[in-house]
């Protein structure tokens, strides 16, 4: 309210309606006050700029009143443009519009011409590389199968791989862990190593159960690798740690990192955890390391209706079964190895190290 | 066609006066020249009519200042203002630049057509805020501030009781509009 009664003395300050008096007080006031000072030019600025835009205003709609009264008199007259493309339109009108249409049609057939056939050969592309993908990677397979049978027959003649998974040293002499599931029902497993060689070997323990077996090379050209670059952690691994996979997808050693999701597997079973790195057939078996070079699971199976779900036996299990296989007098001096030589250096020089102890495993 | 200065000076008078006669004169002796001179340039009849009226614009405001010495004739002046201002729109819409044929002889009016712009751009906020009151503040704003009417008509033209009440309406809008068009003015500033 007080603004209100401010605004109006303003206004009548401004048009000179105030009485000596009252303008006196009013001068004093705006002495006094600085705020209403500023009030009082901030409004006599804007009053202004409103009767500027009065003026304007009615100025304006006087020059359209001008306008249309002085063209319907004729005082003035409206010129047509007589711009020279215009009168070119006029006259080549017909012509224009044909050549225009005919260059219409003509661009819409190159268009769907183009369209049509670039989709066509795309998609033909895309099926030739797919098959030719396929078959690139089951001649390979032939290949590899056909040397090693020239070279070496390691493999039983005239059987097809049955399972491909993953493995790791967990003994320099030859000692290898995997999945159950990968070995399972097998006569023969011949392992590979990342350098293509493969080896004879022959399951010593299975543990359906705990999905893990144990596989011995037993092949006279396999040399030990002498003491392991990795250690297998016996304790725990925290959620988020940074970890990182070996395995056997492909034909090739396939490296993938990750990190720790949950610390327990499918359904809260605690013999696994749930890790996050992408996983597909033939990393079963593989080792899961964290940062510093230590096994802390194996990878076991993937959630189907998931993405990047992924199970992993923790290292654990391998503790308590080679305390089971000790007790066969034969395998009385595996010697796991518990410390990681590879903790200090950087991913690559550690895979290198550690590419060595991973085996891609076949059964047939 | 001819004009001599006191006629012009007398012309300028009027036109500071919004007089309608004055206005008229100045439509009938300049007209058809920026007519042409818009249309000879890639112009079409409605930017001829903008231009002009820009043009009698800047016009209005130099006379209302009543200090504006004319140094050439009124022709020219208005030639130089219609040309610049068309040359500036031109600019602005990208279009291709015609090299203007330079028949009439021009004088400097950049300074005009520049302060011109400014105010043009004021104006444009305040006619926003407006816009942006609603009614019927803006009916009572207009009614009291544009057309000027007296409080007691205005009161009696929006059905209020007594010019006190219609004058407390009209400062309540009025603290609006001052709002609306100082916040228009900061957004445009910024």
């Amino acid at each position: 309210m007080q603004e209100l009664q401010l605004l109006d003395a303003i206004e009548r300050f401004l048009r000179g309606e105030m009485s000596p008096e009252e303008m006196a007080s009013f001068e004093q006031l705006r002495k006094s006050n600085p705020e209403v000072d500023e009030k009082v030019v901030e409004h006599t600025m804007f009053l202004q700029q409103i009767d500027q835009f009065a003026d304007w205003k009615n100025f304006k709609s006087t020059l359209n009143d001008v306008h249309t009264q002085l063209l319907e008199s004729g005082d003035i007259t409206q010129e047509a443009p007589k711009a020279t493309v215009i009168q070119m339109w006029r006259k080549y009108k017909r012509v224009m519009a044909v050549a225009a249409s005919i260059a219409g049609v003509t661009t819409l057939l190159i268009a769907g011409m183009a369209t049509y056939y670039s989709q066509k050969k795309t998609g033909a592309d895309i099926e030739r590389l797919r098959r030719e993908v396929k078959r690139e990677v089951a001649q390979k397979a032939n290949e590899v199968i056909n040397t090693m049978q020239a070279r070496t027959t390691k493999a039983p003649e005239n059987t097809p791989v049955k399972y491909g998974g993953t493995g790791f040293l967990v003994d320099g002499k030859g000692i290898i862990v995997t999945n159950a599931h990968v070995v399972n029902g097998s006569s023969t497993v011949v392992v590979q190593n990342s350098k293509g060689q493969e080896f004879r070997s022959r399951i010593i323990y299975t543990n359906p159960a705990t999905d893990l077996a144990f596989i011995k090379i037993e092949d006279a050209d396999y040399r030990s690798i002498g003491p392991l670059p990795y250690g297998i952690r016996k304790g725990g691994t925290e959620l988020g740690e940074q970890l990182f996979t070996l395995g056997y997808p492909r034909e090739e050693i396939v490296y993938n990192e990750g990190y720790m999701s949950a610390k327990t597997g499918y359904n809260g079973d605690t013999l696994s955890f749930q890790i996050g790195v992408s996983a597909n057939p033939g990393n079963s078996g593989g080792p899961v390391f964290n940062k510093s070079g230590e096994v802390i699971g194996i990878i076991n199976a993937r959630q189907k209706a998931a993405e990047g779900v992924v199970f992993a036996l923790t290292a654990k299990n391998i503790f308590r079964s080679v305390e089971e296989i000790k007790k066969d007098s034969t395998y009385e001096n595996i010697r796991l190895t518990l410390n990681s030589s590879i903790r200090n250096m950087d991913r690559v020089q550690q895979i290198k190290k550690i590419e060595d102890a991973v085996f891609m495993v076949k059964s047939y | 066609m001819k004009t001599d200065s006191t006629d012009e000076k007398a012309l300028l008078k009027g036109l500071a006066l919004n007089d309608r006669n004055s206005v008229e004169t100045i439509y009938k002796l300049f007209y058809n020249m920026v007519q042409s001179l818009i249309i000879n340039n890639n112009g079409t009849a409605d930017d001829a009519r903008d231009i002009f009226q820009e043009t009698v614009i800047v016009l209005y405001e130099k006379a209302k200042t009543g200090s504006f010495e004319l140094n050439c004739q009124l022709k020219t002046y208005v030639y130089s203002v219609s040309r610049r201002l068309w040359l500036k729109k031109l600019q602005q819409q990208q279009k291709f630049l015609p090299s203007m044929n330079n028949l009439e002889e021009t004088v400097p009016v950049e300074e005009e057509v520049e302060s011109n712009s400014q105010r043009n751009a004021e104006f444009q906020m305040m006619e926003k805020a407006l816009l942006h009151l609603g009614e019927p503040c803006r009916s009572l704003i207009e009614a009291f501030y544009l057309q000027k009417k007296n409080m007691t008509d205005i009161a009696g033209h929006f059905g209020y009781t007594n010019a006190d009440n219609a004058k407390n309406q009209k400062y309540k809008c009025l603290m609006r509009l001052r709002k609306l068009f100082f916040a228009e003015f900061k957004n445009n500033n910024v």
